[in-house]
């Protein structure tokens, strides 16, 4: 009883067998839209296909994802070969995708589409990261088949326009799985040479699969990172490749780009041709143009007329000398009118003025002196007559008239004490109105 | 520098320095005259130049990395 159970994963593998043998599941061709796409990091790429009504789980294995031209977006219609499968896990059957292109328009197309977008976010096709094409290229370097209808086109014309220029191929494949990377390498190798001052790289005409390698982004990046101007030139006019877009300059085809790599020597010829006559007409007209100088001054007023010329100096000598005598007189005037200004200024500063108020004070003040001293002096009158009157009170000979006499020795000593006299001296007596001589016939002391 | 080291690139860009200097028209006559000479010495170095065509070998980038001498091969 027991034995009528299956286990799950016996089921999910008879399930398995079932499907995988089935010839119509093994070989699916079938159209929806992406839905929650999702690029694993290590590689596969999970997702859901869906129409209106369903859906089924899909996964592409990076083993085929790597060779998708395009990257698959959410809401993205497309066409898928592959098969279906359970995934034993999940016990979930599920589609294994092997290819995939979008629906509607080309994959490759597509492809270009998103690659363009992106490099021209990146920059890779801005104008200012051009290089210039130098004018005379000394070597140049092409990249293309060595076998090609690109590289005759290319070296004939190189050879008819500038014989002078070196040429150098760099063979590359140009078309198959691995053309990009031989082009890449090609550049790279060019570059480490450091001998060209410009590469041509191109093919001939070609389906749009055919020109692919030159819409690669490995092919767009050595392109953007050569140090070495680049000239594209893929396929014919109407075929514009990432290549062209990125290169310095696009050529619209291999012969194009040989011309646009060097000047023509015939035109250089003609140039030259032309420089030398222009030269020669400019010293000619130049010389002509010194002859005409030369005869105009020859005849010229001055040379014709000299005493004229020394006549007009003489006229503007007199009005210069006129002119210096009256700057002269004028400065004169001017000084000696500064001058008596000042002995105005000098005169009213004169000291007679001071001196004539000093007498006049100085007066005053003698004046006063005077003054001060009279009455000084009547003061003293005054006081000296009081004085007099006094003295003439005081004075001996009043006395004299009250009847005294003064007596004097014969020598005219006053004689005040007996110790002056002796007997017999003469003696002089005076009286108020006579002188007594008398003589002395006795001292008697009281 | 010797008339053989002017390369026809330097030859081209003096011609035409000394056309330019001698077109602004303010050049003493003497100078010009000294213009013109060289001028017409550099026109025809450069007119020699572009007669004396030299072939010039085609070289191709071998496997190895190194040059060698390339030949258009005929239409097949």
């Amino acid at each position: 009883m027991k034995d009528k159970y299956l286990t799950v994963t016996a089921l999910t593998r008879y399930i398995k067998r079932k499907i995988d043998l089935d010839p119509h599941l093994q070989n699916i061709w079938l159209k929806g839209e992406v839905s929650n796409f999702k690029h694993h990091n290590r590689g596969h790429m999970y997702m859901t296909i869906k129409d209106e009504q369903t859906r089924i789980q899909a996964v592409m294995f990076a083993g085929h994802n790597r060779f998708l031209k395009f990257q698959p977006e959410e809401g993205m219609r497309v066409l898928i070969k592959g098969e279906i499968s359970v995934f034993e896990t999940n016990g979930q059957y599920q589609l294994y995708i092997q290819q995939m292109e979008p629906d509607g328009i080309g994959a490759l197309y597509l492809a270009y589409e998103q690659l363009k977008d992106k490099l021209m976010k990146k920059g890779y096709f801005a104008v200012d990261r051009k290089k210039p094409i130098p004018s005379f290229p000394h070597h140049i370097g092409v990249v293309t088949s060595p076998s090609g209808a690109a590289i005759r086109d290319i070296i004939t014309t190189l050879k008819r326009r500038y014989p002078f220029v070196t040429i150098t191929v760099i063979p590359a494949m140009v078309q198959g799985q691995l053309a990009a990377e031989s082009i890449k390498n090609a550049i790279e190798i060019a570059n480490n040479k450091k001998v060209f001052d410009v590469l041509i790289i191109g093919r001939g005409g070609g389906s749009i699969e055919e020109l692919w390698p030159f819409n690669e982004e490995i092919v767009a990046d050595a392109v953007y990172n050569s140090a070495i101007p680049i000239i594209s030139a893929v396929g014919h006019e109407t075929d514009t490749t990432i290549c062209d877009l990125v290169a310095d300059i696009r050529a619209a085809t291999p012969t194009g780009a040989a011309e646009l790599a060097v000047p023509s020597r015939i035109e250089l010829q003609d140039k030259v041709k032309t420089t030398q006559r222009l030269l020669q007409a400019m010293m000619k007209r130049m010389i002509v143009h010194k002859q005409k100088e030369v005869e105009r001054l020859k005849h010229a007023y001055a040379f014709r007329y000299p005493q004229q010329l020394i006549q007009e100096k003489e006229q503007a000598l007199d009005r210069h000398m006129e002119q210096l005598e009256k700057s002269i007189k004028n400065y004169m005037a001017n000084k000696t009118q500064k001058l008596e200004h000042l002995q105005e200024r000098l005169l009213l500063k004169h000291p007679l003025k001071q001196y004539n108020e000093s007498v006049k004070s100085y007066k005053k003040v003698i004046q006063l002196l005077e003054k001060a001293i009279n009455q000084s002096i009547q003061r003293q009158e005054i006081a000296l007559a009081r004085n007099m009157e006094k003295l003439t009170i005081l004075n001996p000979l009043e006395t004299l008239k009250r009847g005294f006499a003064i007596a004097y020795t014969s020598s005219g000593q006053l004689i005040k004490t007996k110790d002056q006299i002796n007997k017999n001296d003469q003696i002089v007596v005076t009286i108020p109105d006579a002188k007594l001589s008398c003589t002395v016939n006795d001292v008697e002391e009281k | 520098m010797s008339k053989s080291e002017v390369s026809f690139e330097e030859a081209l860009e003096q011609l035409e320095v000394i056309v330019n200097k001698l077109e602004e028209g303010n050049v003493p006559i003497e100078k010009a005259i000294d213009y013109y000479q060289e001028g017409m010495k550099l026109s025809k170095l450069c007119s020699d130049k572009l007669q004396s065509v030299q072939e010039k070998m085609v070289q191709i980038v071998n496997e190895q990395g190194e040059v060698e001498s390339f030949d258009l091969r005929e239409e097949e």
